[in-house]
Parts: C-alpha cells; sequence; structure tokens
C-alpha cells in the first residue's frame, strides 16, 4: 500500500473545498474584474477587456481618495500598534507583579469584535464640541483641556488616523504577546555572554535582544498589515458608509450592492487582494529561505 | 496501515456527511410548513417602533383573512433598508425570491423590472380596481411600459423643514421662510443669537437636504425635468441651485450620526432648522420609548421645504410579487391586505405616513397627518431622490458619492459635472 495514499485522502476535502471556495473564487473575481458587465441586471457575461478597469477606476476620484485613507489608516495602525504593544511587552519583560493579570487585560480587547468596538468607538469619538460634547471631547472639557476637542474621524485630512486608535487599542495587546514570547525567547546565556563582554543593560537591548526580535517582527507586520488593508467592519461601525472614511472595503461594497456594478466590485476586489499580496509573499520567501537554512 | 486507512476514511465519510447535512437542513425548513399551513414570506426593513407596529396590525388582518396562509417576517433591521436591500438583491440574484418584498416604488424598482425578477401586478388592479383609487400621477410614476409592478402602502412626504418656534422668535424671525432666499437670511439671523442654524446627520440626510434645494430653487417642473430622457444638468438655473447648496450647508452644525440625532437637537433647542422626511413626526411626537414625547406647534413645528409649498415631495413603500415566489397565492393575498383600504388604515397611523388610498377614513388622520393627507390631494407632485423614487439604484449611488465629496471640498464647478456625468452613466 503506498504510504502517502491515506494522508492524501485525510486531507483531500479540505484541499477540494480550499480549491474551490478559495483559489476558485480567487480566480473567478479577478475574470469577472477584466469585464465589463458593468450591469448586474444584464444577464450577460460580458466582454473581456483586460486590464481596463484596472486603469480607468484610477480617474475615479472617490477611489483615490479611499487608498489615501487605507495608507493613513495603515501607517497609523501598524505603527501604533507595533510601537505600542512592543512598549508594554517591554514592560512586562522588566519584571512586573501579577504579570498573568496585566496580559489577560491587555489581551482581552482581542477577543471583542471590530463591530462592538466599533460602537462603543464611535460614541467615544463623537465629533460634538463645546457644550455639546459627549465621549473623549466632553472628557477633555471636564479635565480642562478643551484645546484637545477634534473631529475625530469627520476630519477631513486626518479623520482616518482617529480610525485607527480603536484598532490600536484592539490589536497592541495581541501584538505585545508576540513580542513578549519574542523576549522570553532569547536565551539567557546570550545576554550573559554580552554581559561578560562588557555590554550596559541598554547594549544588550541594542546588540542582543533588538536583532532577535527581527522574525516576531516581521510576523507583526504582515498580521498588523493585511488586517488593516482589509478592514470594513469596523469603518462600517464607526461612520457607516460616507465618503469622509471611506477604504477600498466600503467602496466595493457601494459598488457591488448599491450601484450594482460586478465588474468595477471585482476590480476592487482584486485591488485589495493584490495590496496583501503584496505584503505575505516575502514573508513567505523569507520563510522558505529561512527553512532551508535550518 | 489497516487501521491509519480505516481512521482517513471515516474521517472524509465524516466530513461529508456534515457538508450534506447543511444541504439538507434547509430544505426540510422551508418544506416543513406545509403540513399545516403555507408560509407566506414578507420582506422588509420595517423593525424599528411605529413602522413594526404599523406592519403587525396588517399581519392581524392578514391571519384573519387567510387562515390557510401562515405570515412569516422576513424583516431585516437597518435604517432606510442597506443592508435589507444588500441581502434582497443577492437572493434575486440567484433566483430565489421572498414571496413579497417591500421596495420603494418608483425608479428603485426598475433595476428588477428590467431584469426580469418581478410580475407585472396589472391583474390585480384590475380585478381590486385600484386604478381609480390611487391618483393617477401616483400610479405613472411606478409604472414601465403600461405594466405596474407594485401595490402602494403608504405615501411618505421628503420636503419638509421642521422648526424650533422658541428659537426662531429669540432670533427674530417670524414663521417659516418661504423662499431659498428667504431660508437664507433667516439661517444667517439664528447664527447670530449662537445657536446652529441648520442640523444635519450622516452623509445620506444632505442628498435628501439637496432634493429639497434643488426642488425649491429650481421650481417643481424644472426639478421633474431633471428625471426625464436628456435632462440638462449642466445649465445655468442648477448651477445656481447648487451654489443655495453651498451657502445653506455653510450655516449647518456639525453632522450628527443619523437622523435621529440631527433632529433631536431642533426638538431640544440646540438648533432651529432640520429638512428631513415625514417619519421625523412620529419621532418628535411619539411617547418616550422610541420618540420623544413633544408637543406638536409649540416645541417643534412644520412646513413645506422653503420654496416648495404646493408641492409633495413624495416617495412611498410598496409590496411586489417576484416571478417564481414559491408560494405565489400567499403573495397575492399579502398584496390584497396591502391594497385594500382596511390594511392601509390599520398601517398608516401607527407608521406615521400617510395611505396612498384616495378613498381612506381621514379622521384617523391627526395632527401632521391631517395636514400632509390635505396637501397630498392638493400638490403638485415630484419624487425624492434618496428615497428611490426618480433615480435608480446606481444614479443614486454616484449622486450620493457627489454630495460626499462636495462636503469636503465644496468646489460647485466640480459637484456640477460629477452630477452631470451621473446623469449621463445612470443607464436609466
Amino acid at each position: 500500500m503506498r504510504r502517502w495514499l491515506p494522508g492524501l485522502l485525510l486531507v483531500s476535502p479540505s484541499i477540494i473545498l480550499i480549491a474551490v471556495f478559495v483559489y476558485g473564487l480567487l480566480g473567478w473575481n479577478f475574470k469577472l474584474a477584466m469585464t465589463d458587465k458593468h450591469d448586474e441586471i444584464a444577464e450577460i457575461p460580458g466582454d473581456f477587456v483586460g486590464l481596463e478597469n484596472f486603469t480607468s477606476i484610477w480617474s475615479d476620484e472617490r477611489w483615490g481618495l479611499s487608498v489615501r485613507h487605507s495608507i493613513v489608516f495603515t501607517v497609523v495602525f501598524v505603527g501604533g500598534a507595533l510601537v505600542l504593544g512592543w512598549l508594554l511587552a517591554f514592560l512586562m519583560e522588566k519584571g512586573i507583579r501579577a504579570e498573568s493579570g496585566f496580559r489577560a487585560v491587555y489581551l482581552f480587547p482581542m477577543a471583542v469584535s471590530f463591530i462592538a468596538t466599533g460602537v462603543v468607538w464611535r460614541w467615544l469619538m463623537n465629533s460634538a464640541t463645546g457644550d455639546h460634547a459627549v465621549g473623549l471631547n466632553r472628557l477633555f472639557h471636564y479635565l480642562g483641556v478643551d484645546f484637545l476637542q477634534w473631529q475625530w474621524f469627520r476630519d477631513g485630512d486626518w479623520g482616518m488616523a482617529a480610525m485607527a486608535i480603536p484598532a490600536v487599542w484592539q490589536m497592541s495587546g495581541y501584538i505585545m504577546a508576540l513580542f513578549l514570547a519574542g523576549f522570553r525567547g532569547v536565551p539567557e546565556e546570550l545576554r550573559e555572554a554580552a554581559r561578560v563582554d562588557g555590554c550596559g543593560e541598554w547594549g544588550v537591548y541594542r546588540h542582543v535582544v533588538l536583532p532577535m526580535l527581527r522574525p516576531v517582527t516581521l510576523s507583526a507586520l504582515i498580521i498588523l498589515g493585511h488586517i488593516s488593508l482589509k478592514v470594513f467592519d469596523l469603518v462600517v461601525a464607526v461612520s457607516g458608509k460616507q465618503i469622509i472614511t471611506d477604504v477600498p472595503a466600503t467602496y466595493m461594497w457601494t459598488a457591488v450592492y448599491d450601484s450594482h456594478d460586478p465588474a468595477k466590485g471585482a476590480t476592487i476586489a482584486s485591488y485589495i487582494v493584490l495590496s496583501v499580496v503584496v505584503f505575505v509573499v516575502p514573508y513567505l520567501i523569507w520563510d522558505a529561505r529561512k527553512g532551508k537554512r535550518s | 496501515m489497516r487501521r491509519r486507512w480505516m481512521a482517513a476514511v471515516a474521517v472524509s465519510v465524516a466530513g461529508l456527511l456534515t457538508l450534506s447535512a447543511c444541504g439538507g437542513g434547509d430544505k426540510q425548513e422551508s418544506g416543513g410548513g406545509q403540513a399545516a399551513q403555507k408560509k407566506v414570506e414578507v420582506f422588509s426593513w420595517w423593525t424599528g417602533p411605529g413602522e413594526a407596529d404599523g406592519l403587525k396590525a396588517m399581519r392581524d388582518i392578514f391571519a384573519k383573512q387567510n387562515p390557510d396562509f401562515e405570515f412569516f417576517d422576513a424583516a431585516v433591521a437597518g435604517g432606510s433598508g442597506d443592508q435589507a436591500r444588500a441581502l434582497l438583491s443577492s437572493k434575486l440574484q440567484a433566483n430565489q425570491p421572498p414571496d413579497t418584498f417591500q421596495g420603494h416604488a418608483g425608479a428603485e424598482l426598475q433595476g428588477y423590472i428590467k431584469s426580469g425578477k418581478l410580475e407585472s401586478v396589472n391583474f390585480l388592479y384590475d380585478e381590486l380596481k385600484l386604478k381609480e383609487v390611487f391618483p393617477q400621477q401616483l400610479i405613472d410614476q411606478i409604472s414601465v411600459q403600461g405594466q405596474v409592478y407594485s401595490v402602494p402602502v403608504n405615501i411618505h412626504r421628503s420636503n419638509v423643514l421642521w422648526f424650533n418656534p422658541s428659537v426662531l422668535k429669540d432670533a427674530g424671525v417670524d414663521g417659516a421662510p418661504k423662499t431659498v432666499e428667504e431660508f437664507i437670511t433667516d439661517l444667517e439671523k439664528v447664527k447670530k443669537t449662537g445657536k446652529i442654524p441648520l442640523s444635519i446627520g450622516s452623509q445620506w440626510t444632505l442628498v435628501h437636504l439637496l432634493e429639497s434645494v434643488l426642488l425649491g430653487s429650481l421650481g417643481t417642473d424644472a426639478y421633474n425635468a431633471l428625471w426625464t430622457a436628456g435632462a440638462d444638468w449642466s445649465n445655468a438655473n442648477v448651477t445656481k441651485a447648487l451654489e443655495n447648496f453651498k451657502t445653506i450647508l455653510s450655516y449647518a452644525g456639525t453632522p450628527q450620526d443619523d437622523w435621529q440625532p440631527a433632529a433631536k437637537q431642533v426638538a431640544d433647542g440646540e438648533a432651529a432648522f432640520n429638512i428631513m422626511g415625514d417619519w421625523a413626526y412620529g419621532y418628535f411626537h411619539n411617547p418616550p420609548q422610541g420618540g420623544l414625547g413633544k408637543e406638536s406647534h409649540k416645541d417643534f413645528d412644520w412646513a413645506a421645504s422653503p420654496g416648495t409649498d404646493g408641492t409633495f415631495m413624495w416617495l412611498s413603500d410598496s409590496f411586489t410579487l417576484p416571478k417564481g415566489a414559491p408560494n405565489r397565492d400567499g403573495a397575492i393575498a399579502w398584496l390584497k391586505v396591502a391594497a385594500s383600504k382596511e390594511g392601509q388604515d390599520a398601517f398608516n397611523p401607527l407608521k406615521g405616513s400617510i395611505p396612498a388610498r384616495k378613498d381612506a377614513d381621514q379622521s384617523l388622520y391627526k395632527d401632521y397627518l391631517s395636514w400632509s393627507l390635505e396637501q397630498w390631494s392638493g400638490s403638485k407632485l415630484a419624487g425624492s431622490i434618496q428615497h428611490g423614487v426618480v433615480a435608480n439604484d446606481a444614479w443614486r449611488t454616484a449622486i450620493t458619492d457627489a454630495v460626499g465629496l462636495f462636503q469636503q471640498d465644496k468646489d460647485v464647478a466640480k459637484f456640477q459635472q460629477a452630477l452631470v456625468a451621473a446623469a449621463k452613466n445612470s443607464g436609466q
């Protein structure tokens, strides 16, 4: 009996399902994106137009805006969660009482869905100022720092930075856990060796611990990056479908369900997939190389 | 070796069984009702206070008249039906329609009609002599090539100016402004008192505001002409209307989360004016739990939105007969209730709208509703943009996009270009 057959049989249902429902549908989506089926109603399949949809969408003002929003959101969210997660892990690593309790507290937001987070933060980030302020603006009012009040996600230029705050709140605990594992993974002997060689405590971090955190940082970057590029639920929960907080995923929703334009929706979906691929592929290459080396 | 084989087979079979079990479950559920009463799936987005009560009142009538059918409420929550319509559109695409569904009468349904998803209900209009009881203009606007595809159950008014009398008094404004120019003067007066001149909500409430400003600036005939073939969106009158829109927007307060908080600013005396459809009346007037418990003409008051007196900008909820409805007879039975005088008189006072039928019992409609009923019979008609009467989904979405972008850059010329392009690309 061949040895590989039982194993293959065991995983074949999931291979088939993934092949059909993930890669098959991805392929179908790309195919749809390259047709001129701009009307859901017409029962015609649409003609092949190549990459026309992919280029013409850039002349669409709303698309440019949603890409810009997505970039602002990604920079603030990924940067914020990495820095905050790292800082929390660093503090924990320095030895703290009741560490497991703190760990649970910081990790907990991850258990909440983006929808629930969004509903709470919509209130916290209410844009009313002055006497009518609620949420955070009200808090600033009480604290006597009224100058901090702002429009939050309704701010035309930096609104998406505000939108990233709940996401940072939600994910930084998880990043902390990743970094903490990374810190713990640095063997004590290495640190000792560095100290013996005359390294100060800062030097130990600079030359020994931080370089060893690189793989963790990369994983964190990829996890955060792909969440950020396809964010939808948080945005919809906080502000609904408004252009001022438009991101590619909400634009895709509008294109498919409101304008009934399947080809345009598929084009946006393709761009979202491609942008995630840009994040993930370098990681896979790096991972494969590392596997070969070891 | 043999044991590993067995395990593998067992797991694969278990997997297949689970899959097929999921498939089988659905069928059982939908077929199970046949033994006793046949289910009638009625799809709507009426889940809020008032509207759900109205639906229940109609449902009771339906149950009394049709002991053979069981009413199945397939309502999907969400303001103005956004979520519901997305689900509905995928159900229709997959040719699995509900027995009957709610839609805004007019252009919104045209997509479904053109793709052949709806059955004409002309036979029902003939049988029940509905053409005699619904206003001719309404029938014209919901017909496609002589065929009627829906049964309107109510009429809402979109162009209503809500205001706070005491805020106006403090600002030295006597009564509601009659024209757009007067409105702008009054907004300026209110601004000087430090109150919010005009309250607004999320992006769609601006589209709602835009339709009233367009109607008020252009006049009824020019407004209606915008929705006919070859309409001219690039002319100077439209530019002037959009300039008005820009000026009016400059008096707007901070955008609120939705229309309710914006309306509440007027009720609370924080803001002077708000332009919103007449569902706001129920919100102002209904007792706490769902409403604000305010007194009409004292805490809040209303008038036609500036420049639109004598014109009723309408929208209407209506029910349809999808092709391939699993229970066609049940759906027709429901449509008959929705079209009947009894059904409409049970539904509308609770929902806070007026009946589409001309012969309804007028004594049931009080306060705002009696004003609305009187206006409905004596006014010219114009259709709402935001609520799906004059523009199909693609066109409306393009207008919404243009308004959203305009909200940020306030560039009238660009705004008008976007509207011209929207009209051209609408395919309507």
